[in-house]
């Protein structure tokens, strides 16, 4: 961490001051009151140590509210977040988007199959890097970011399973990719980029889906 | 824009930004001492959250365990499917945040002068937590006792050598055997647990001595997750049949009111007598026994606390919490304990700068695992209610797993729930 994030982090923390200041009379607990409700399944400040449930650290806080939104109402399938998610407010959900924006992200530490990560690497560059950018690795100066790149393999499988069965909106963008990488690759290229996610590697996108159709 | 010191806190959000700009490792707490009355789940989180947020408290365990043996997830060890080493805790990455850890047990708490006693000595204190969980009240049931319970007939309810007796007891019984859970009255540690403790050794007699059966002598007529729990039994352990692993006897007739050791037989409140090859007494508790030593418990013995801070409304400056406390809505859980060890921890740092404490937030999260790739699980968020008297779910949300969830699911909820323990225990003590 060095200056750039200290003043980034004084700089978020005062905007949730204003907020909080604000947010107490109507009698709403911190961001961090409420994420520490979260850390007993998904980890302390948001970094699970896994097997499966997701880390939430570092999250877009747009993605955070949406996502919790969307367990909310069932528009994602889960088994337990969308019970615990309907106890809340959209204004709560944005206190821990902001308090969790914050955190710095802790790679899952997994093991994976490490001959299928240059596979994968080239997968994600064809078929996900446009939407998922550097890698699928957390993007906190950017906007609109899902975490893959660190993100627990079992976590990311039910994801993909949800998505594929109509559990999950699944973008229309994202479904052609998907649709054409598993036609051009098979099943198989799932693993491959599961065992790249998991890897946490450096990637630099060589621009190979940019000529691919939208 | 003047910052008070907390507000200075929250806008760099972690101390690690502070240190890593190379200010002097900062002391808010400006030395103030919080002394913690017992390790568990609900202590330990209190002190690593404490010092977490300000570096500058002094904070002490008191403990005399140097290893702490997780409840949650004991019976997965009756089971078989988890080892003792795989719920055992220690205290080392806790004492590395700087947490004094005694290994003694507190003798006393004295409120008016602030001092909690052990063998050793006195350590003072400005603020106390107390999270002394159960104590087992053997006298309600005529022949129990520690002895009995060290020796033959295990209650398991705190997780330890206990642990150890009643699976090994499992493994030598002969196949034919009758196992006795004797389950306890309301309100007690881990509501699910004795029924989760069922499906377990159900799932071992299964496969390794079918004749065999579970036999539920209860106090209750209904328990938590009953549905759920008949539904899975039904399922996976021919519950209601005449094969059936698993018998359920409802209260209150089959209220256990005494033990006979010798004879290994139980008997209720209708005068039957009851024989099993292994036989697991779950006693009535209260509060641990420091709690009520020190004053903390009422009549009901249980200690009653404002909501909003867990701190005692009978000894002021002292805060209980887990088990031992009244928290309305909460039911007395490992994720309780947590979720209240942080509640307790942000009022007293609150309190210890002379601020008035925040909003609290309450969840409950808490899994079951009943067979392969079977799990089930009831969560609750709650809030304090507008006059501050009790805590209570908010409405439309938490709830049981729904009773037609899918296979898929089930699995999954066993994967989260691995996932629970593992982040729990690592949120507590790393």
């Amino acid at each position: 961490m060095g200056n750039s994030t200290m003043t980034k982090a004084l700089a978020a923390g005062a905007l949730s001051l204003g907020l909080t200041a604000g947010a107490w009379a109507d009698d709403l607990a911190t961001g961090k009151m409420l994420v520490d409700t979260c850390a007993g399944c998904h980890g302390t400040n948001g970094n699970s140590v896994g097997p499966a449930s997701p880390s939430i650290s570092a999250m877009d806080p747009v993605v955070f509210v949406d996502s919790m939104i969307a367990f909310q109402e069932g528009d994602t399938y889960s088994t337990i977040m969308g019970r615990i998610a309907k106890g809340y407010t959209e204004e709560e959900f944005e206190l821990m988007a902001d308090y969790l924006h914050n955190q710095a992200f802790e790679p899952a530490q997994q093991e994976f199959d490490q001959a299928m990560v240059d596979e994968g690497a080239k997968l994600h560059d064809k078929y996900c890097e446009k939407c998922h950018i550097e890698g699928g690795k957390p993007v906190p100066d950017e906007e609109d970011y899902y975490i893959l790149a660190g993100q627990w393999t079992p976590y990311l499988k039910y994801a993909m399973d949800d998505f594929r069965e109509d559990r999950r909106m699944l973008p229309k963008k994202m479904s052609r990719k998907l649709d054409s990488m598993l036609e051009a690759k098979g099943e198989e290229s799932l693993d491959a980029l599961y065992a790249f996610y998991a890897a946490y590697t450096d990637f630099t996108s060589e621009g190979a889906g940019d000529d691919d159709e939208d | 824009m003047t910052m008070n010191r907390r507000d200075f806190v929250k806008a760099t959000g972690a101390l690690a930004a502070v240190s890593a700009i190379g200010a002097p490792s900062i002391a808010l707490g400006d030395g103030k001492k919080v002394v913690v009355v017992g390790g568990g789940t609900g202590g330990a989180t209190a002190a690593k959250y404490i010092k977490m947020a300000d570096e500058g408290i002094d904070v002490t365990i008191i403990e005399p365990n140097e290893h702490y043996y997780t409840c949650y997830m004991s019976n997965e060890v009756l089971g078989g499917h988890r080892t003792m080493d795989q719920i055992r805790q220690n205290y080392d990455g806790l004492k590395a945040r700087g947490i004094k850890v005694v290994h003694e047990a507190a003798t006393g708490i004295d409120a008016d002068k602030k001092v909690v006693k052990t063998a050793s000595g006195e350590f003072p204190y400005d603020r106390c937590v107390v999270s002394p969980g159960v104590a087992m009240l053997y006298d309600k049931i005529e022949g129990y006792s520690p002895e009995v319970a060290d020796t033959k007939m295990p209650h398991a309810w705190k997780a330890g050598d206990q642990t150890k007796l009643l699976r090994s007891q499992l493994e030598s019984m002969d196949d034919g055997g009758v196992v006795v859970i004797v389950s306890p009255p309301n309100p007690f540690r881990c509501p699910p647990g004795p029924y989760e403790r069922a499906s377990q050794i159900a799932w071992y007699l299964k496969e390794n001595k079918p004749k065999s059966k579970v036999m539920i002598l209860d106090s209750k007529q209904k328990f938590s997750k009953q549905g759920l729990f008949t539904q899975a039994w039904e399922k996976l352990y021919g519950f209601g049949t005449e094969n059936a692993l698993i018998e359920w006897l409802p209260g209150p007739d089959n209220t256990v009111v005494s033990v006979d050791s010798d004879a290994m037989s139980v008997t209720n409140d209708f005068g039957d007598e009851v024989k099993g090859a292994v036989i697991n007494v779950i006693p009535p508790q209260s509060a641990g026994k420091i709690a009520i030593d020190a004053g903390l418990a009422d009549d009901s013995g249980w200690c009653p606390v404002d909501k909003k801070t867990f701190e005692s409304t009978i000894h002021k400056g002292i805060h209980v919490i887990g088990d031992a406390s009244i928290a309305t809505a909460m039911p007395k859980s490992g994720y309780s304990a947590n979720s209240q060890g942080k509640v307790a921890a942000a009022a007293i740092i609150a309190m210890l700068n002379g601020d008035e404490p925040g909003v609290p937030a309450y969840v409950n999260t808490c899994y079951s695992i009943l067979g392969k790739d079977y799990g089930i699980s009831v969560a609750a968020v709650y809030r304090l209610s507008e006059d501050g008297s009790t805590i209570a779910g908010v409405e439309g949300s938490g709830g049981l797993t729904p009773s037609d969830a899918p296979d898929f699911a089930l699995a999954r909820e066993v994967q989260y729930a691995y996932s629970w323990y593992d982040n729990i225990v690592h949120d507590i003590f790393a």
